[in-house]
């Protein structure tokens, strides 16, 4: 299966090494304990999945869909910046330090929190544009 | 240095999840984002492994931040699940977020336990 073009594999290949450096430049910063709330991961799969709401709706709706934004900015960028191996191998090493609780309420406020984010977003762009 | 084996692990997981997502879709032709939780299952699974081993911090700069953070993505999971929820699939929805955190957890013991037995 070949994609549709070059660039547009381009367009994810320099979106995704963008989004990746942000998030390690992030977790360098601020190392975690494995036992306590992992706010980097949580915090950029927040606003990840907030900006691809964002994108998603705004270039599906405004733009041509010759544009090589959406595969840039939506599945490179975005899909970069976030991460959802990290998320488990967290998971785990909660599990592993016995600490059940937060393993769990960590798992459900980003399941919940991603899915909000990126409602939140949609709904946003949308009203935004009716008003304009 | 350590920068450019993020970059590079990321340059090459992100393309990667992008193929194999329409790979999958196509093959199974299903509104249920299997592509997705294929590349996350995946990407969890080498991760489990990759901590289990715990190589060099340059294997996992390359393999681990940049390789499977790219390959995996939490904004796709997310966005896949609110479509599914607005289809009114509320079923396909629940199954989506449950089976994607439940399977990508099993995938990352599964690797933190085969490297435990490499090692």
């Amino acid at each position: 299966m070949q994609p549709r073009d070059r660039r547009e594999l381009g367009a994810i290949f320099a979106g995704g090494a963008l989004g990746t450096l942000v998030r390690a430049v992030l977790s360098e910063l601020f190392v975690q304990d494995p036992t306590s709330w992992p706010w980097v991961t949580f915090g950029v799969n927040l606003v990840g999945a907030a900006l691809l709401g964002y994108f998603t709706t705004r270039l599906q709706e405004r733009l041509p869909m010759t544009s090589y934004r959406r595969p840039m900015l939506g599945t490179g960028l975005c899909g970069g910046l976030t991460t959802f191996s990290t998320m488990q191998v967290e998971l785990l090493k909660m599990l592993e330090h016995h600490v059940y609780g937060l393993a769990l309420g960590y798992a459900a406020a980003s399941v919940c929190g991603g899915f909000l984010a990126v409602y939140a977003a949609t709904a946003l762009v949308r009203r935004v544009r009716i008003r304009s | 240095m350590t920068w450019v084996l993020v970059f590079l692990g990321g340059m090459l997981g992100a393309p990667l999840r992008y193929l194999t997502d329409r790979f999958v879709q196509h093959r199974t032709g299903s509104r249920f984002p299997l592509g997705t939780m294929a590349v996350n299952v995946l990407g969890s699974l080498v991760l489990g492994l990759l901590t289990g081993l715990a190589p060099s911090t340059g294997w996992q700069l390359f393999l681990g931040t940049g390789f499977c953070g790219a390959l995996t993505t939490y904004s796709t999971f997310s966005y896949e699940t609110l479509r599914l929820a607005k289809e009114n699939a509320r079923t396909l929805a629940m199954a989506n977020a449950l089976l994607s955190v439940l399977v990508g957890l099993g995938a990352a013991v599964l690797g933190f336990g085969l490297a435990a037995l490499w090692t």
